[in-house]
């Protein structure tokens, strides 16, 4: 990415998500979980940020946040300088055209009574892409783009495997010529060599359309080939954010660190041992005070459990909140 | 691996089929291996070659129809469950043999809290008291790393992160202590510290009692850590059939060969990651030949006229390919094409 040509394309600022939780008791206060926390990024045009970090930490919700598939607690989106969270519901829904996502769980995302081609109908369809009769060709060319076969066409979501369910609905999202596409572990199902093929087939269509990705995955070698920008979240907070070279050689926040330690290397002779972070996951339910990684951090001091650390930039263009980034052993 | 060990699991000839109005899919067709006590049996291939239809196959949980075991055996400490009947067969599903499966919210019921489903199966196969069974529902949630377990077993599915799900699904193959655990993608949603999590708890209960795995995983990390062996499937057959060392040191089979070469590679960067070009025959369609010739940058003549047997090398792997039998002339080397 050229800095000069930089153009937001997305701006999170302060983005929340609670959601209730059922009370024990009438007496206890109304608790929430904080699934996202305040967090705030930009997505640059033609670029890809990825989302990483631990289950649970808050990555499909921002980007359903970011939809309005969950509507957001608190906090601003702009889409092209456009405030997403102010449109009414048939702005919303021409605006889903030009954002699309690929769900985590494509058997609940794909309606089970339509075919395939009933379903990539139905996308170029509502969003006025593609001309009636070209509309056949057209998903034939998405479906092979995916490695599926024509005969696809008028099969039902559950007459398919998992990896092909998921190329699905990679192929419905690219149906609508979208300019951002939210990518929620668009790959995991698929094996090595398919998921070579579409990760291909995006990073093409990404130069040749400017296409934005913000792309979700715990894979770290997928994050790694993939990404522009690493974006790494905990507890519903952005802990650290760099270039994706940057992040890889040099984390700065012992979480990342923790993460990118214990890759499983696709080796034999290689056993090895990995760094299993130790002491409980603490629940977004009920989040511990200061940084929310104290508890389970080996530099953890008491500052730590006290104060919460600010996002700081300890080197151009990379962020980190951790209160003692800077004197970390390498 | 101890070859003494007891066998538990035995798939002979395996074979399924779908009948639709298209025709004939063999998703499945004439799988063999063998599963020994404490023993992991990884099984990788391309996506839709019949990996999940396999262990579907084994519990008998094929949607029927249009599906149908169309023939071959799975003999469960030697009694075959094919033939078995449904009431036998429930006590075994869930109970002897557990499935991790590949999407949990077509297995987790979605209006039911997910402590409550986990309660339910320990009631029924361990015959546990509502209190016990609810205590040790929350348990297993706790032991597969899912904070504020007390809590989370009250929501309903929904209300989880997908790396949640595929835990609650986890805690609950491994609620009754199977013997055979079969885990279709267990770690696909998570990340690489719980995964890490996660397959320590499974190697603790193959250790403690014995469990053999099959662990279907398109993460070639994964199956280098965990698998004894390794089933390498193509289009409805096993191409390819190793020890784990054998299998990443020495890799047979053209489809494993590419396979592994599409890696990304985490400490390269690489602008286009490397594919194997072609796709896969239609399961309605299969041809006459080896399945993977269309594909193939070896293919003789034999190789689209006749399907090659799963064979024995002398290193005691077994391939199902032209090059390694007899019948090979190598004359596309000697003529320098590739
Ligand atoms: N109900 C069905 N009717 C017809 N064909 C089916 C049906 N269910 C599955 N198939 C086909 O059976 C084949 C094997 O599917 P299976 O789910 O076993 O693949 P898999 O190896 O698990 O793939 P993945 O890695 O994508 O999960 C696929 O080609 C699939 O399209
Ligand atoms: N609809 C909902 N109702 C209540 N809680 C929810 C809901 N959706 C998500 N949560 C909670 O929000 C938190 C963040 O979930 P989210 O799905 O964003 O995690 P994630 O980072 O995508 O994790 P994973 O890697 O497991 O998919 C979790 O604690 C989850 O239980
Ligand atoms: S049998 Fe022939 S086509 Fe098939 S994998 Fe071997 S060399 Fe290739
Ligand atoms: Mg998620
Ligand atoms: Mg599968």
């Amino acid at each position: 990415m050229e800095t000069a040509e930089k153009k937001i394309i997305l701006q999170v600022d302060h983005l929340k998500q609670y959601f209730p939780v059922k009370k024990d008791s009438f007496f206890k206060p109304k608790a929430y979980v904080k699934a996202v926390d305040d967090i705030s990024f930009e997505l640059y045009e033609g670029e890809t940020l990825s989302i990483v970090g631990e289950s649970g930490c808050g990555k499909s919700t921002t980007g359903r946040a970011i939809l309005r598939l969950d509507e957001p607690t608190d906090g601003k989106v702009h889409y092209m300088g456009q405030d997403i969270l102010g449109l009414n519901k048939k702005e919303m829904r021409k605006l889903r055209g030009d954002l699309q996502v690929i769900f985590q769980d494509p058997f609940a995302s794909l309606n089970p009574r339509q075919t395939v081609k009933q379903i990539l109908n139905e996308a170029m369809a509502i969003q006025e892409v593609v001309d009636k009769p070209k509309r056949k060709d057209r998903m034939l060319e998405l479906l092979g783009y995916v490695g599926l076969s024509a005969e696809s066409l008028d099969r039902y979501p559950h007459e398919f495997s998992g990896g092909q369910r998921q190329r699905i609905g990679i192929a419905r999202a690219l149906a609508v010529d979208p300019k951002l596409i939210i990518c929620d572990e668009a790959v995991s199902a698929l094996d090595v060599s398919i998921q070579a093929q579409i990760l291909n087939l995006l990073k093409n269509l990404q130069k040749q359309f400017k296409l934005t990705f913000l792309f979700i995955s715990h894979d770290l070698s997928v994050v790694r080939h993939i990404s522009d920008r690493v974006m790494v979240m905990y507890l519903g907070k952005v802990v650290e954010i760099a270039e994706k070279k940057e992040l890889f050689d040099s984390p700065l926040h012992p979480y990342t660190q923790a993460l990118l330690s214990s890759i499983p290397v696709p080796d034999p002779t290689l056993k090895r041992d990995r760094v299993i972070l130790k002491g409980d996951v603490p629940s977004p339910i009920d989040p511990p005070r200061g940084c929310r990684f104290h508890t389970r951090c080996p530099f953890a001091v008491e500052k730590c459990k006290q104060e919460e650390p600010p996002l700081r930039e300890l080197v151009k263009n990379h962020f980190v909140s951790c209160h003692i980034a800077e004197d970390l052993p390498v | 691996m101890n070859k003494k060990n007891k066998l538990i699991l035995e798939v002979k000839g395996l074979k399924t089929h779908f009948t639709t109005k298209r025709g004939v899919s063999k998703a499945v067709d004439g799988i063999d291996f063998t599963l020994h006590k404490g023993e992991t049996l990884g099984i990788v291939g391309e996506s839709g070659c019949g990996k999940s239809m396999t262990s579907l196959s084994i519990l008998r949980l094929i949607p029927s129809p249009p599906g149908k075991i169309a023939g071959g055996s799975v003999l469960f400490k030697g009694k075959d469950l094919v033939t078995m009947t449904e009431d036998e067969m429930r006590k075994i599903r869930g109970n002897e043999i557990s499935m991790i499966f590949q999407e949990p919210m077509t297995s987790l019921n979605p209006v039911i809290p997910v402590g409550e489903q986990i309660a339910e199966a320990l009631r029924l196969h361990q015959k546990m008291g509502k209190k016990a069974a609810w205590e040790k529902s929350v348990e297993m949630l706790k032991l597969v790393g899912i904070p504020s377990p007390e809590k989370r077993a009250k929501q309903e599915p929904f209300q989880l992160s997908g790396g949640m799900r595929q835990r609650v699904m986890i805690a609950m193959a491994l609620a009754c202590t199977p013997e055979v655990l079969i885990a279709d993608e267990p770690t696909t949603a998570l990340d690489v510290t719980i995964q890490a999590q996660i397959l320590e708890l499974i190697k603790e209960l193959q250790t403690k009692i014995g469990m053999g795995v099959i662990m279907i995983t398109h993460d070639l990390g994964v199956v280098a850590e965990t698998c004894d062996k390794v089933a390498v499937m193509y289009a409805g057959n096993i191409v390819e059939h190793a020890s784990t060392e054998q299998l990443f040191a020495n890799p047979k089979h053209p489809y494993t060969q590419g396979l592994l070469n599409s890696l990304p590679k985490i400490h390269e960067d690489q602008d286009e990651l490397i594919t194997i070009d072609g796709s896969v025959p239609s399961p309605y369609n299969m041809p006459a030949g080896c399945r993977f010739a269309s594909r193939c940058p070896y293919r003789e003549d034999i190789c689209i006229t006749h399907q090659p047997n799963l064979i024995n090398q002398s290193d005691g792997v077994k391939v199902r390919c032209w090059k390694y039998t007899d019948e090979w002339t190598g004359n596309r080397d000697k003529e320098g094409v590739i």
